[in-house]
Parts: structure tokens; sequence; C-alpha cells
């Protein structure tokens, strides 16, 4: 009341402590990608051996200072081929989420867009795709196909697409009914642009969500399907494959372990990344 | 048990219900501690009504959460004391506020959508609270409720009470709510803006249980509007709030008739009256309220203050005395000088429009039917009736106003002639081409010459696109600039067209605040040059203040351009003070039709006569209109309003049409003008 009084203002948090929390992970998450992706560029450069240098002599060797990470059962370095393996792992993942985005996001949005026969019809194909348990249909695909990476991948577009095929139509859905959409149309904006220019931009954050969770799965499958056997043609390092070489190998537990601590941490990396993208990207938990 | 302590109750009955001293409370964000409600003091007696009225972010519901201490981190009450009947409601401990609230003191929100929990039946969360409280058995408290419900004017209250929140309309909802409110005789009822989000008729009957809820029970009530209007007609006394402060403290009437703060002199005058003088602009303030992370120093409304001083700029005003019985903020009126009344305009040239002349716009017979969700799996699908049967005739450079409550088809109707909807029936021609069912393709040669302005201003403007790239891309889609560049030159002079600063060009929309939005919807509108401009409720969503300059603007750019406009509207004065002729809207027809103001002066269809009483004006007559519009999913036979109507007669079996019935006006009603203003039956 008096104009002598004193209100104290609560001081806020420490700013740095609020941001760590919120961004910590998110940051954690992109240092690891990132770690991956300048692996996967410099692999030849930063890799001691070539990975398929053999040295039958010193199969199965442990860990040491001249093999850091120890060597396989042909004796080849294991360091050097999984950082190799990164090429090919992250080279799939984001070929096989990006292609499939790109298909994804054209069906849904045209779905959404023409509604009617046309939106029934791509979306009852899409449910088909979608009944078949990935795994299963890229198995099927790939024996089919003939074993090798580029069928591999293949394999993996053809039941990656209907998810963001839904995602797409759905988000694009809702900002066809926004007041903006109708706006453009009473100024006579053609459809295409339309499209392009304003429903397109609007569904992008939880696309660009989606996509990055769904990248550590790509490559998680990748390796799997490679891991029994239908990714990579022998002696390319690749992870999966990798990890199936050493699954018998309980003493020399090097073999096995490193490359399948390297999908670990690419994984987790891009989820990491990926749930931190949809706090920044959602508004209600970005004012706080 | 009265008679025994007589001192105690003479103690109870003049000792203030509420009194709010110096009440401070921040929110707390990464920038900083923002004001929201910055030292306000107010003490409400018992019986008393006070209304806090103010813009939004003005801190009025913040003052109303923080009265009963619902507010969550990050806001936090930092000063001052809330005292209720004595006890220190600051104080009190997590289960002393349980007990409070919601029995001593209850609270009614905004929206009646979201207040119900909808999987409870009503009559469970009626006597939910009477129960948990402790003041009814569950066998007396189920009795009471159904009294409670009809007291609160809710037909066949048994049904109502077994029924879900879901199968009731927004007003009866509202009406839910205030039984649960006084459901244990609250002293106090603190009601945050209760009807914004309802219709007008339905409004007048909120407002009017609100009152009689006061005079009945006596119980104090604190009502939060942003409507002046709503306040004069519940509340004796009225607080208007900015920046987070009290700026003046008075009877409703006082500040309604001779406002003592400059800022209630602009929320007085932004409101269009249905009495007041044709062709008058509003009066708009502008500039926007201060950031409350910084107030100025001096006065915080002296940025905007029309009237200010040297002084108000660096010294703070107290709330001062003013006159007997009234405080306001403000060193220009603390002598007790009264603030001038706004100047009106000398009367605008008499618009009107030639008549022989083809229309610009002309619909016959419009109809639009969709088709919703089946009734379960087998049922016919259902299909609501938006618009049965609209001829419209707009000539150029003419307003047509377009009015009607919510769910009268009056958004329908304009979606209908700017062809974002197919007709099912009927037809629309514009220039005398028919565009009935005009293909998109058929259509877009004629985009240019029809602009559209939309209700919201923070969805109808791509939230990824600058200002700039927004009001260019129709330029460039239709060829109107042949360069970037040229684009770029015509975007800044539509920009200043519609009082928008050059250098704002490459904001994008959240940057700005709502009434600036809508100046970029209407620049956008205006790009290609129209003949003509629909506007579908394009100032409903704003303040009073920023509303009076939108307003403003479309009234100077129709002088200016020579436009028509289409204009859609639930208020009724703002029709008023903008068009030249109106169509009253009821269930998807037009049920009247004429010149503004005869329309207003003397309505001759009931609805119409109903519609322009509920208006919430200080003095106004009201007939109070029971009932709710008919669903449209089934329509009713004969006349469509004869359900609620006062004076319907078995004739209305047979609809009405619409007929002439003096030079220029239209009546859809057997009856016309039998029925008129002041009630005898309210």
């Amino acid at each position: 009341m008096s104009a002598t009084q004193i209100v104290l203002m609560p001081a806020p948090r420490p700013r740095w402590r609020r941001r760590l929390r919120r961004y910590g992970p998110a940051w954690a998450g992109s240092a690891l990608v990132l770690l991956w992706l300048l692996v996967a560029l410099l692999a030849s450069w930063i890799s001691p051996y070539p990975p398929d240098a053999q040295d039958i002599v010193h199969r199965l060797a442990e860990p040491s200072a001249t093999h850091w990470l120890g060597t396989d059962v042909l004796g080849r370095d294991v360091l050097s081929r999984l950082l190799h393996g990164a090429r090919l792992s992250l080279l799939a993942g984001f070929t096989v989420v990006l292609l499939g985005a790109a298909i994804g996001i054209a069906v849904g949005v045209v779905a959404a867009w023409s509604r009617g026969l046309v939106d029934e019809a791509l979306m009852r194909f899409t449910d088909l795709v979608l009944c078949f348990p990935p795994i299963i249909l890229a198995l099927a695909i790939a024996a089919a196909l003939g074993i090798g990476a580029t069928n591999t991948i293949l394999a993996m577009l053809v039941v990656w697409w209907p998810k963001f095929a839904r995602l797409a139509r759905a988000l694009a859905l809702v900002q066809r009914s926004q007041e903006y959409v109708e706006a453009a149309t009473v100024l006579g904006l053609r459809p295409i642009r339309i499209l392009g220019r304003h429903i397109l931009p609007n569904t992008f954050g939880p696309l660009a969500v989606l996509l990055t969770l769904d990248l550590g799965n790509a490559i998680l499958t990748f390796a799997g399907l490679s891991f029994l056997g239908l990714g990579v043609v022998p002696p390319t390092p690749e992870w999966g494959s990798m990890v199936a070489e050493g699954r018998e190998l309980v003493e020399q537990w090097w073999v096995a372990t490193f490359p399948g601590l390297a999908i670990l941490t690419v994984v987790v990396g891009f989820n990491f990344l990926g749930d931190g993208l949809r706090d920044w990207l959602d508004p209600k938990t970005r004012s706080r | 048990m009265d008679m025994a302590q007589p001192e105690h109750v003479t103690a109870a009955s003049t000792q203030p219900v509420l009194e709010v001293e110096d009440l401070r409370t921040v929110f707390l964000t990464d920038d900083g501690a923002v004001r929201a409600v910055d030292g306000v003091s107010f003490t409400v007696g018992p019986g008393e009504t006070l209304g806090i009225v103010g813009e939004s972010g003005s801190g009025k519901s913040v003052t109303a959460l923080s009265l009963m201490r619902l507010l969550e981190e990050p806001a936090r009450i930092i000063g001052g004391s809330v005292r209720f009947q004595g006890r220190d409601v600051l104080a009190m401990r997590p289960d002393e506020l349980r007990g409070w609230r919601g029995d001593r003191a209850a609270m009614v929100f905004q929206d009646p959508m979201t207040g119900l929990n909808p999987v409870l039946r009503i009559l469970r969360q009626v006597t939910e609270h009477m129960v948990s409280h402790g003041r009814q058995s569950p066998a007396t408290a189920r009795v009471r409720a159904v009294e409670l419900l009809r007291r609160m004017g809710i037909a066949a209250p048994e049904r109502a009470a077994a029924s879900f929140p879901h199968q009731f309309s927004g007003g009866m909802r509202q009406r839910v709510m205030l039984a649960i409110g006084v459901a244990n005789d609250p002293v106090l009822l603190i009601a945050d803006e209760p009807t914004t989000a309802l219709d007008v008729t339905i409004q007048a009957q909120i407002l009017d249980l609100l009152r009689s809820l006061n005079e009945e029970f006596g119980t104090a009530i604190v009502l939060i509007s942003h409507d002046l209007g709503v306040i004069g007609t519940v509340c004796r006394r009225v607080a208007v709030m900015y920046a987070g402060e009290i700026v003046e403290e008075a009877a409703t009437e006082a500040v309604l008739t001779d406002p003592r703060h400059p800022y209630a002199w602009a929320l007085v005058n932004a409101v269009p009256r249905l009495d007041s003088p044709a062709g008058a602009r509003l009066t708009s303030i502008e500039g926007a309220p201060p950031n409350a992370l910084d107030p100025p120093p001096g006065c915080r409304f002296a940025p905007r203050c029309p009237f200010k001083i040297a002084r108000c700029d660096t010294d703070h005003p107290p709330l001062m005395e003013v006159a007997p019985g009234r405080r306001a903020r403000c060193w220009v009126t603390a002598d007790g000088r009264r603030l001038p009344a706004p100047p009106i305009p000398a009367q605008a040239a008499p618009r009107s429009a030639a008549p022989e002349e083809r229309p610009l716009l002309e619909a016959e017979g419009l109809v639009k039917h969709f088709a919703v969700g089946r009734d379960g799996f087998f049922g016919a699908s259902r299909i609501v009736h938006a618009v049965n049967g609209v001829d419209l005739r707009l000539r150029r450079g003419e307003a047509l106003g377009i009015v009607g409550e919510s769910g009268c088809g009056k958004s329908t109707l304009a979606r209908l002639v700017t062809r974002l909807h197919e007709p099912t029936a009927g037809r629309i021609r514009f220039e005398g081409q028919d565009i009935t069912h005009a293909s998109p393709a058929e259509m877009r040669p004629l985009r240019p010459r029809m602009g559209m302005v939309f209700q919201d201003p923070y969805a109808s403007l791509n939230p990824r696109m600058t200002v700039a790239d927004a009001l260019a891309e129709p330029l460039l889609a239709h060829r109107r600039a042949a360069t970037r560049a040229e684009a770029r030159e015509r975007v800044l002079k539509l920009m200043a067209t519609v009082g928008l600063k050059p250098e704002w060009a490459s904001r994008f929309p959240h940057e700005f605040s709502g009434g600036q939005r809508q100046r970029i919807s209407i620049a956008r509108s205006l790009a290609l040059q129209p003949d003509l401009v629909v506007a579908d409720e394009p100032v409903s969503a704003l303040d009073v203040n920023v509303q009076a300059q939108v307003l403003n603007l479309m009234l100077e750019l129709r002088e200016r351009l020579g436009l028509s406009y289409l204009f859609i509207a639930h208020d009724l004065a703002v029709v008023r003070a903008f068009c030249d002729r109106v169509a009253v809207m009821y269930l998807g027809r037009i049920v009247e039709q004429g010149p503004a103001l005869d329309i207003f002066a003397q309505p001759l269809h009931p609805y119409t006569v109903a519609l322009t009483s509920a208006v919430p004006e200080a003095g106004r007559e009201r007939v109070i209109l029971g009932g709710e519009p008919p669903s449209t999913l089934s329509l009713p036979t004969g006349c469509a309003f004869r359900g609620r109507c006062p004076v319907a007669r078995p004739a209305c079996e047979v609809p009405p049409p619409l007929a002439e019935i003096a030079p220029g006006r239209l009546v859809a009603c057997h009856f016309p003008g039998s029925f008129s203003r002041p009630g005898h039956l309210s």
C-alpha cells in the first residue's frame, strides 16, 4: 500500500538447470548422432586397419593396444569393421526412412486433400500393407529378391511408408479444415500450391519427430535382418552380421558386444534427439 | 438457533464477505516475473454484486483464480491479503481450502463445455459436493439437486439429472454449473466470463438467473467479464482493470455514463450501442497494453492515453477518491473533473446504392445440407439442415449484415456465396454469372473479385508464412505482379492501407496481436482489389477496443475503395453500426430483412424483438426468450420459431413466407409487429 513497501520477487530457478533438465537428453542424443555421422564419413581415415584385412594368426585376439576392440574369427580388427559398419547402417537407415517418408507423405497428403474415393482406396491399401508384420514381410521380400544391402533396403521400404502415410494424412486433415486453407482457396490458389505452400509446411513438425525417432528404428531393423543373414553379403562390414558372427563365441565376448553397443548408442541417440525435437516443437512444453 | 446468538448474526451480516488488499500475483517465466495482478484491493459486502472488467491480459481472471487460490506454478501470490468473512484465505491449509471452496465460496468458469465431467451423470455431479461437504445425506442431496436444476430453469429436471453432459447445450451446461455452484448456499459466487461462450438470448437467460440468485438468496457475486454491458445488467459496482491494476472503481451506472479513468472512458465508448446515433465512428485508442514484465514508471495507461498530462509519464497515480464513492487512478480526473464525451463525427453521407442496377451478388432459394454420422451402424445418415432456402441480393457499394445466433447457418451462407461449399439447391449469381455449381477452375478467375475475412485471426493466417509472403502470394498467383520486387512494393502499399508498419513485413503471424492479425487478414482480402468482401464474424474474437479499431478501418476502406460487404456477425450493435441493410437468420432461414436502422428501431418479427432486447445494455427493457433453438438435424414443421415464440398461434403451423410488408422490409411472420418490446412476459 504505502510507497515504501518492498515487494519481494521470488528468484526464478537458475536458467541452466532448467535448460539442462529440458534439453539435456536431446543434446546428448545429437552428440551421439553427430559422432556416428562423423565416424561414417571418416571411417577410411580413422580406422587402424582395412576392414577386411585378415590376420589368421591373431584370430580372436582379446582387446589390446594393437587391436583396441580385439579381432574376430578371421582375425579382422573389430574396431575397423565397426567404424566401417557405421557407413552401411546409417546409409540404410537414412535411405529407408527418407524414401519411406517421401512416399508416405505424398500418399497421405493426396489422400487427405482428395477425400472420397481416392482417399478410401489409398488408405485401405495402406492398411493392407500395415497388416503385415514388418520384419516378416521384409524377410519374405529379401528372401525372394536375394541377399544384398540394396534388396534389404528395398524390402524395408515396402513396409516402411504406411506409418508416414497415416500420420501425414491425419495432420493434413487437421490443417485442411483450418481457416487459412479456406482463405487460400478464396484467394483462388491452385490446389498444388495450397498443398505445397500451406498444408505441407504446417505438418512438418510432427513428421520430423517421427522421422528422427524412426531412424533408430530403421537402423535396428536393418541390423536385425543382417543378423538373420538377409542383410549383406558376408565380407561387408555390418553391425548386425558382426553380432551374428559373434553370437556363439561366449568366451570371446568382444566380437558381438561392441557392434551391439554401437547399435544401442545410435538408436538411443536418435531416440533422445527425436524426443527433444518433439518437446521443442510442442508449444505447450516450450513455453515453460 | 439464530435467536440464541443475535450479536453473531449482526456481526456476520455487516462484516464484508470478501476483503482483498494489495493482492499481487506473478507468473514466473524464463524472462522474469510477469506481474499479472499488481496491488489489487476491493471489498465485497454481504449480498453485494461487484463486476471486474478489462481486456484480455488485464489480470481479471488471474485475480479471480487468486481469490480462490486455484493458481498453480508458475503463478505465485507474492503479496497482499484475501480475507473471507474475516478468515485469511492465503493462510489456509490445503484441507481448510477444500472445505471452504465449493461450500462457502463457489466459482463458475467460462467454458461450460469442459467444466463438467463427461462420464458422470448430471445428478452425481450436482450432489457430489453437497455430500462431500457433509451438508446433505445422499438421499436429501438428490431431492435438492432436482430442485436446484428446476430453479435454474431446466425443463424436466428429473430427466436432466439422469443425463450426461454431452446431451446438453452450452446454455444448459452453464445452468448445471450454476446449480453446482450454489448447491451449498455459498456466501460468495465468483463467475468468470460465464456467458462469453453463449448466444445473446441464452446469455440474457443466464444473466437473469444470476441476478435472481443474488436477489433471492443474498449471494454476493463477483462477475468477471470483458463486456461492460454484461456487468451493467447484474452488478451494482464495477472495478475496471488495466495492466494488473484497478484503474477505476465506482457504481456501474456512474462508469457507464461518466467514466473518470481514460481507459474506462475508452472501454465505454469503443462499444457500439443499439441506441447510438447512426453513422458514428467508434472511439478507439491506439497501442497495446504495456509489457507486464516491465511496466512504465508513470501511469500504465499513459502511452495510450488521449488526455495525458506531463505528470502521467513520471508519477504512478494511486487509486484516489475522485467523487463520493468512486475511486480512479488518474491524475487528470484527480480533482473531480469529468472526461469529455467523445466527438461525434459529422454524419456520413447517406450511403445508398442505385437500386435499379444489377445486383453484385444474388442468391435464390439457397439450401445446404450436410450429411453427418449415421444413427448406429444400420441407421440412416443424419442430415444437418444448415441453410434452408435463403434469398438475398447485395447491391454494389452496399453493406449487408447477416445476424443470428450460433447454428443459424450464417457462416455456412458465407461459405456458400464464396463457393467454399457447393449448395445443395438454389442458385447463386455473381454479377449475373451463375456460379452455383462452378468448378474450382471456373471459380479461379472470379476469385480476385471476392475477398473474405475470417473470424479467428489466429487460425486464418498460415503460421509459417511471413506477412509479406502471405500478402504477395495472391498477387503472384494471379499474375497481378510480374516480379517479386513489384509484389513487394504492392505489399507495402497494402500494409500501409490497413495501418501496419512496413518494417513488420518480414514478421510471422505469431508476433502480432489479434487486432493486428485481423488487419493482415483484411489486407490479404483486399490484395486483389475485390468488389465484394465477405466478412465472417471479423471482430467477434477481439477485445472491444481492438474491435473498434478494426471496424473503423473496415468502414474507412469501404468509403475509400467503394467495397461491398457481406458482413456476418452475432453482435447486433456492431451490425447496426456497420451495415446499410440487415437480414436476421433463424434456423437457416431469413426471418426479417430491411434497412439496419429501421430493423433495430422497430423490429417486426418476434425473434428480432427478442434478439434486440437481449443485448446487454444498461436500461434496456428485456424480453427473456425461453428455450433454445431447435436442432438443425430435424427441422420443425411450420414456422421454425413457433416453439419459442411468445405470440405463436395455430396459424403458425403453416410456414410463413418472407413477405414485403413495407418498402424494403421483409418479414417471415404471419403476425408481424404483434409482439413488441416493452415485454409483458419477463
